[in-house]
């Protein structure tokens, strides 16, 4: 984490207390002003108004599609203590499995702060009135798992979680549960399936979990990043959350910049702060020599924007009006000395190997986009093979498959088609890739995969 | 279209179906109260609350492409062909996923539809042989009939992708492979053995384009826990899962609706034909015992029908120790009446009787008490539920006041606490199997009283809540614990048994259960059982909104088997668990039409409709009817008749489709009964173990040569029809016509429906039935007469049959039969899927590769004392007899039990067990027998002679044929 420690803890509240080495103990954590949100919470509000405080806040899901957090909870049926129509368990569940290329704030967040996470969730099942609740962990995140385990045996241990939680009549038992490992877990419902120990594949909605979930029963999933938020909401008001942001998202959102940029890593930074902001003032700019071709802005899964659209500000409106969504907000730059076929295809190989082969569209379909880069890479495309891609864009958008992996696969490749259609055309005319050798597909990916690693830590 | 037969217009003529296929909707039918409308393609629908709009559109035959739905599964949305456009909705949401809402506006058809639907095919053809000509699916595939509609043209990807065109079959099962080069993975097989069969044996494996079907760990389907119910094979929509049959043969090209001939679920089975040959049989979804579901027996173990062993020709001799001669019916027919009238002649009109057949149709059985009664001029005619289930039809008269099951299969859907006891559903009543653990799944408890741990006590996504494993032979003391819980933790339901039952029966019986002898804690020392785990099971079932009790032979086949029917008739009276949907009292049939029979009156106590042969009034209702004098003394049981065939009395014997020699208890008995006598009349379509010892041989015809009905455990009457000409030129009812005929007795029907008018007219439970209206209405379930014209789903919804209910005394009193040093562990029998009780069809069938030997399970511990492992030889010694099998070491058996079943003659299991039966009906004591098992090198005495009579049986068998061919 860079340039956390030098900002006040009102301006970064979900990492100025991260530490990636030693992460705080409860004592410590409580310390620093810790588990205060979930005492006021517990103690001093009805579920009913932590409810409408996280509404009026306007915080919306960092997992990457922006669904605002509040009428997300609003929609779990509420009952009384003796009603005898009351489901046995409501669930809460944290969506831990960061596998999103070039995202990885998330684990900086269970790593650094677990508590925050911990104290988050409590609050959280408060709410919605879950008596369970299960961290679902990217399997490779070990040391978070460890981290985490050690604040939630910390934090039964000082009656944050099991029965009569702070003398209050509140019970909650959290759990952390290691994937797996598949992408598609994280989409809610095969986030689900998974944690009912099925095979993992999206559930068709309605039902949505709030109303049957979890082995049936009332669930809420939400990110890591969105969780964390909370006690800070709780503890500061509404409007202190908003003011945090000059656009209409309100809060903080943490910011990633990896490709070859000169200082990739992460940042909490105000929501709304435009991509040169990020990737000039924050990031370093582009590494010597090379010049910005073209960016995701927020993941894997996002369209690519140009470097017209620099002064647009990284909030959910802005960037989908520009023509890409926010995602996760981990920024990926592409440079003008790397191929932009070559990424697609390492990208969409991504997706079609992620696939969770269920439907039609995306099993099927995926692999054909695989197969028609890798001509195209090859140098061995034809003219009708742009058209293919363009067919296959279209029938896997949104709306059109069973869940969002495919409309997300084929996003930088719409997008691709759209903006770079002259490399596209350069590959098959010329019949080989028009770029220099040193920028294989494979390379892009350990590019990637170092400049994201390698900083998380640094 | 399906046509019916029609007596009165179709003398003699098939039944034929034109259409192959049965519509499917598309997702399961929903209910609710609330009736939402909408429009589709301008079409105004009204349909439930919660039906998919793929469904509300083909109900108003807006038919929308679709392949991975089906109106048996939970729709999942995979295949993306039912995608619509609804307004206001983004995108082109699946219908099959998408419930209707009130308002909304669909439409089915555009070209922006149409374009993702071509795309969509042209994905899945991009990665399929194109072999249609020569694929054995030509023609009933609904690939190529998507591909049709959706008007796919090109595939503009090629063919020369990655593919799984190379993808092997698997060909291990005997009756389908699977053909992994045409798989789409739309995981219709896989939901099906999920949410219908309820196995779980097969899965998805590997992601994304690599996703293959899987039957367990990548193993072949013989090696999976597949149990072969062609659920699978009957939900793909492509050649990937298909009948062997149909490879081989091609496709049918007509149908006919029949009932199957083996449990007693009687699932309702779609004859798929070429001409006479059944080509395959398909569960028919409009089955209402089944409702689309099927296991092996019924589903692929039909070949035996037609199998080479099949005798056609009827045939005489003398003296067992004479070769068989074939003559012509007529022949057979005057050897037989001769002999039976020359007995009666020298012995007496009570030395000759009959035995029914709960494998024959209604009118079958009731034909033959007819004959015994009206022609032989005695009651001496019992049937095969005398070994299995007399003590249901005894128990739940005395206390329900009819001796029959309470609901309908369906009901077990709304039970919330489901108790088991004595019976083993997923191997001999596969088909209800599948729906109770469908019911488990979402959410029901389980509670299994048995010695054993069957399959159901802990299978994929079901598990007993409660495990009762009680000593055999002590069902009796269970049930009397529980009750006494009940009563001592006031756990009655007061106003049921104020309001339905007798007050006296029930204070006396009270002041009897709440006694302290009855006490979980002190019947625990005889019964095994945890007195904790049983309080806490009766209060389950007591305090279950909707407590249902399903139970078997574990039951019934005991010294006290009648007393312990009568003891769950009282658990579910104390609780008021009866009269409704979801409770009940469930008898599970065995055989397919032990209902029917004990119904047709194949009792010698009972005419049809169980009333006494001593009741004036009814007797002289079927004089008139019959026009004959009857004998208002009961006949013999057939226990009966073989000691009084040994003491010298009864000589001669009519057995129609039964297999006395192989199922009934202690074989060395019944094969000196069968010796003693003078003239046995065999009735079968094999040459079963008891025609080795006849002297006239009538062929049968299997329930695919002849027209008539079964009954099944539900009560529910279904027509069997003719699907091919008999074999040996009659239907068994007209051999016992034309036996009765040659007898004197002239007995004038030109079709089975009109034996069922005549029962409908002397039964007042049957007074409603007829052909025409089972017809019209599928099956119907008796009582069916003028209270209730369509029959009657659930029993005594408001009385007991206009009287109330009564509790019975069950005091337990331990069976004879005790272990000692001797004989130190106990022997229990009982059957497996993939065989059907003696074995003589299925072991025709290539069901054998399951289970091709019957095997004696016996518990680690007790096989170390005895040395004895896996594979072991291993002779078992009772105070009966002697037999010897190989061992399997098994945890499913407690210390002390051991068990086998009884498909192989060879086997003798019968030979070990006991003449001690039942102490009201004679039901003999199966399930408990006083053995030793120790290691042996050689088959028993019993076996070897057992060889070398049935070895010289059968060549007298084929010299039989022989003859005949010589003189052609």
């Amino acid at each position: 984490m860079t340039n956390s420690t030098s900002q006040s803890s009102m301006l970064q509240p979900l990492t100025h207390l991260v530490n990636l080495s030693q992460p705080l103990s409860l004592k410590e954590y409580i310390r620093e002003g810790g588990y205060q949100g979930a005492k006021k919470a517990l103690r001093e509000l009805q579920p009913a108004e932590v409810l409408a405080i996280i509404s009026d806040s306007n915080l919306k899901g960092r997992g990457g599609a922006g669904f605002p957090t509040g009428m997300k909870w609003s929609c779990v049926p509420m009952f009384e203590a003796d009603d005898v129509n009351a489901p046995e368990h409501k669930y809460l569940v944290c969506n831990a499995d960061e596998m999103e290329p070039g995202t990885f704030k998330d684990r900086m967040l269970m790593e650094g702060v677990p508590h925050q996470l911990v104290e988050a969730m409590i609050i959280s099942a408060y709410t919605i009135g879950a008596d369970k609740a299960y961290i679902f962990l990217r399997g490779e995140y070990h040391l978070s798992a460890k981290r985490l385990q050690q604040a939630i045996d910390e934090a039964y241990s000082e009656n944050w979680l099991g029965k009569n939680i702070q003398g209050t009549n509140y019970q909650l038992d959290l759990y952390v549960h290691t994937s797996a490992g598949r992408y598609i877990c994280g989409e809610e419902t095969a986030l689900i399936n998974a944690l009912e120990g099925k095979r993992a594949i999206p559930r068709a909605k309605p039902p949505f979990p709030q109303v049957s979930g979890l082995f049936g029963k009332p669930t809420v999933v939400n990110n890591v990043e969105t969780f964390c938020n909370i006690p800070h909401i709780i503890k500061n008001g509404a409007d202190w959350f908003k003011q945090l942001s000059p656009k209409s998202d309100a809060g903080t959102k943490i910011y990633a910049a990896c490709g070859r940029v000169k200082t990739p890593g992460l940042w909490e930074l105000p929501m709304g702060v435009t991509i040169r902001e990020l990737l000039y003032g924050h990031a370093g700019g582009m590494a010597d020599g090379l010049k910005l071709k073209g960016l995701l802005p927020g993941g894997a899964s996002t369209d690519f924007l140009l470097p017209e659209h620099l002064d647009t500000p990284m909030d959910f409106d802005s960037i989908a009006k520009a023509g890409s969504r926010l995602g996760t907000g981990g920024l990926i730059v592409l440079d003008d000395q790397n191929c932009p076929v070559g990424m697609v295809l390492n990208l969409i190989r991504f997706f079609a190997q992620e696939s969770c082969g269920w439907c039609t569209p995306c099993r099927d379909g995926t692999p054909w986009a695989v197969e028609i880069l890798t001509r195209i890479e090859n140098g061995q495309g034809q003219a009708r093979d742009l058209d293919d891609l363009a067919n296959l864009c279209d029938f896997m958008w949104l709306g059109k498959t069973h869940c969002a992996l495919a409309p997300g696969a084929v996003e930088p490749l719409k997008s691709a088609l759209k903006y770079f259609h002259d490399d596209f055309e350069q590959h098959i005319d010329k019949g080989c890739c028009p770029y220099s050798g040193s920028h294989s597909p494979s390379e892009i990916a350990s590019n990637v995969a170092q400049a994201c690693g390698g900083h998380a830590h640094g | 279209m399906i046509n019916y037969f029609d007596p009165k217009t179709q003398l003699n003529s098939n039944t034929i179906t034109s259409d192959l296929n049965t519509r499917d909707l598309g997702t399961p039918e929903i209910f609710s109260d609330t009736q939402v409308t909408l429009d589709i393609d301008g079409v105004s629908v009204t349909v439930a609350e919660g039906t998919s709009v793929l469904r509300a559109a083909a109900l108003v035959d807006i038919n929308i492409p679709k392949l991975c739905a089906s109106d048996n599964l939970e729709a999942f949305g995979s295949c993306r062909l039912c995608t619509v456009s609804i307004e206001g909705m983004r995108g082109m949401p699946a219908s099959c996923t998408t419930p209707v809402r009130e308002g909304m506006k669909v439409q089915t058809q555009n070209a922006e539809l149409a374009k993702l639907r071509r795309n969509v095919m042209e994905l899945y053809i991009s990665d399929h042989p194109l072999d249609c000509l020569t694929c054995p699916a030509n023609g009933d595939c609904e690939l190529q009939d998507m591909a049709g509609v959706v008007g796919l043209r090109d595939v503009r990807y090629g063919f020369e992708g990655e593919n799984h065109l190379d993808a092997p079959t698997d060909s291990s099962n005997p009756y389908f492979s699977f053909d992994a080069s045409k798989c789409i993975v739309c995981s219709r097989c896989v939901r099906a053995c999920e949410e219908v069969q309820g196995t779980f044996a097969l899965t998805v494996d590997g992601r994304g384009f690599d996703s293959k079907i899987s039957a367990g760990q990548n193993n072949d389907f013989i090696d999976s826990d597949c149990v072969s119910c062609g659920a699978c094979v009957q939900a793909c929509p492509t050649a990937t899962l298909m009948e062997k049959s149909v490879i081989e043969q091609g496709l049918p090209d007509h149908s006919i609706i029949t009932t199957c001939a083996y449990c007693g679920v009687g699932c309702s089975f779609r004859a798929d034909m070429q001409g006479e040959k059944v080509i395959r049989m398909v569960p028919d979804k409009n089955g209402q015992a089944n409702q689309g579901h099927s296991c092996v027996k019924g589903r692929f173990a039909f070949g035996y029908a037609t199998h080479k062993d099949r005798i056609t020709s009827p045939m005489i001799r003398e003296s067992i120790d004479d070769p068989w001669q074939e003559v012509s019916w007529q022949e057979a027919l005057d050897f037989a009446a001769n002999k039976l009238r020359s007995i009666q002649k020298n012995h007496g009109r009570n030395s000759i009787g009959a035995i029914t057949s709960s494998r024959c149709t209604n009118e079958e059985t009731y034909l033959v008490q007819k004959l015994v009664r009206a022609a032989f001029n005695n009651n001496n005619v019992d049937t095969c539920a005398r070994v299995c289930h007399s003590p249901t039809g005894y128990g739940l008269k005395a206390t329900l006041n009819e001796s029959a099951g309470t609901q309908t299969f369906a009901s077990v859907l709304e039970a919330d606490v489901i108790l088991v006891i004595g019976a083993n559903p997923t191997d001999a009543h596969p088909v209800f199997a599948s729906l109770l653990k469908r019911r488990l799944r979402q959410g029901a408890k389980l509670i299994i009283v048995d010695p054993r741990n069957i399959d159901l006590v802990d299978s994929p996504h079901t598990k007993a809540d409660y495990h009762l494993k009680l000593r055999p032979g002590t069902n009796v003391a269970v049930l009397n614990a529980m009750a006494n819980v009940i009563v001592s933790e006031n756990l009655l339901d007061q106003n049921f048994i104020e309001s339905r039952c007798d007050d006296a029966a029930f204070q006396q019986w009270k002041t009897h259960i709440e006694d302290p002898r009855h006490s979980p804690e002190n019947t625990a020392e005889i019964t095994g059982v945890d007195a904790t785990q049983l309080r806490a099971s009766a209060r389950l079932y007591a305090k279950a909104n909707n407590g249902a009790i399903y139970y078997g032979l574990g039951v019934t086949e005991h010294s006290q088997g009648s007393s312990s029917v009568m003891g769950i008739a009282n658990l579910a009276l104390a609780t008021g668990n009866i009269g409704r949907e979801g409770v009940g009292v469930n008898p599970l049939r065995g055989q397919n039409n032990v209902q029917g029979a004990c119904d047709m009156g194949s009792f010698p106590h009972e005419l049809p409709g169980y009333r006494h042969i001593s009741d004036q009034v009814t007797r002289h209702l079927f004089e008139k009817e019959w026009n004959v004098e009857l004998d208002h003394e009961p006949g013999l049981r057939i226990p009966n008749m073989f000691e009084s065939a040994i003491h010298g009395h009864f000589k001669g014997l009519y057995c129609q489709g039964e297999d006395i020699a192989q199922s009934d208890p202690n074989t060395q008995h019944v094969q000196q009964a069968l010796t003693s006598m003078e003239c046995i009349i065999v009735q079968d379509i094999f040459l079963n173990e008891t025609a080795k010892y006849a002297h006239v041989f009538l062929p049968g015809s299997s329930f695919m040569e002849k027209n008539g009905t079964f009954t099944n455990a539900e009560r529910r009457i279904s027509r069997v029809r003719k699907l091919m000409q008999p074999l040996a030129g009659k239907e068994d009812w007209q051999v016992t016509v034309a036996l009765a005929k040659t007898l004197g007795y002239e007995m004038d029907y030109q079709h089975p429906s009109e034996i069922m008018d005549e029962i409908a007219r002397l039964t007042p439970t049957f007074h409603g039935v007829s052909y025409e209206k089972l017809d019209q209405l599928g099956s119907i379930q008796w009582p069916c007469n003028e209270q209730s014209p369509e029959g009657t789903p659930i029993m005594h919804t408001h009385d007991f049959v206009g009287n109330l209910g009564k509790f019975a005394l069950t005091e337990y009193i331990a069976t004879p039969e005790k272990v000692n040093k001797r004989f130190p562990l106990l022997l229990t029998t009982g059957r497996i899927l993939s065989q059907y009780n003696v074995g003589a069809q299925t072991r025709r069938t290539d069901n054998q590769i399951w289970h091709d030997e019957d095997k004696l399970e016996i518990h680690p511990n007790d096989a170390e004392d005895r040395g004895i492992k896996t594979g072991d030889w291993v002779g078992i010694a009772s105070r009966a007899g002697t037999t010897a099998l190989r061992a399997l070491v098994s945890e499913r058996m407690q210390p002390g039990v051991v068990y086998t079943t009884f498909h192989h003659p060879l086997s003798g299991a019968n030979v070990v067990t006991t003449n001690n039966s039942d102490w009201a009906t004679n039901c003999p004591e199966y399930k408990v027998t006083a053995v030793q098992a120790s290691l042996v090198t050689e088959p028993s005495q019993w076996q070897a002679d057992y060889r070398r009579f049935s070895d010289r049986q059968h060549k007298f068998l084929s010299e039989a044929s022989s003859t005949r061919d010589n003189t052609k």
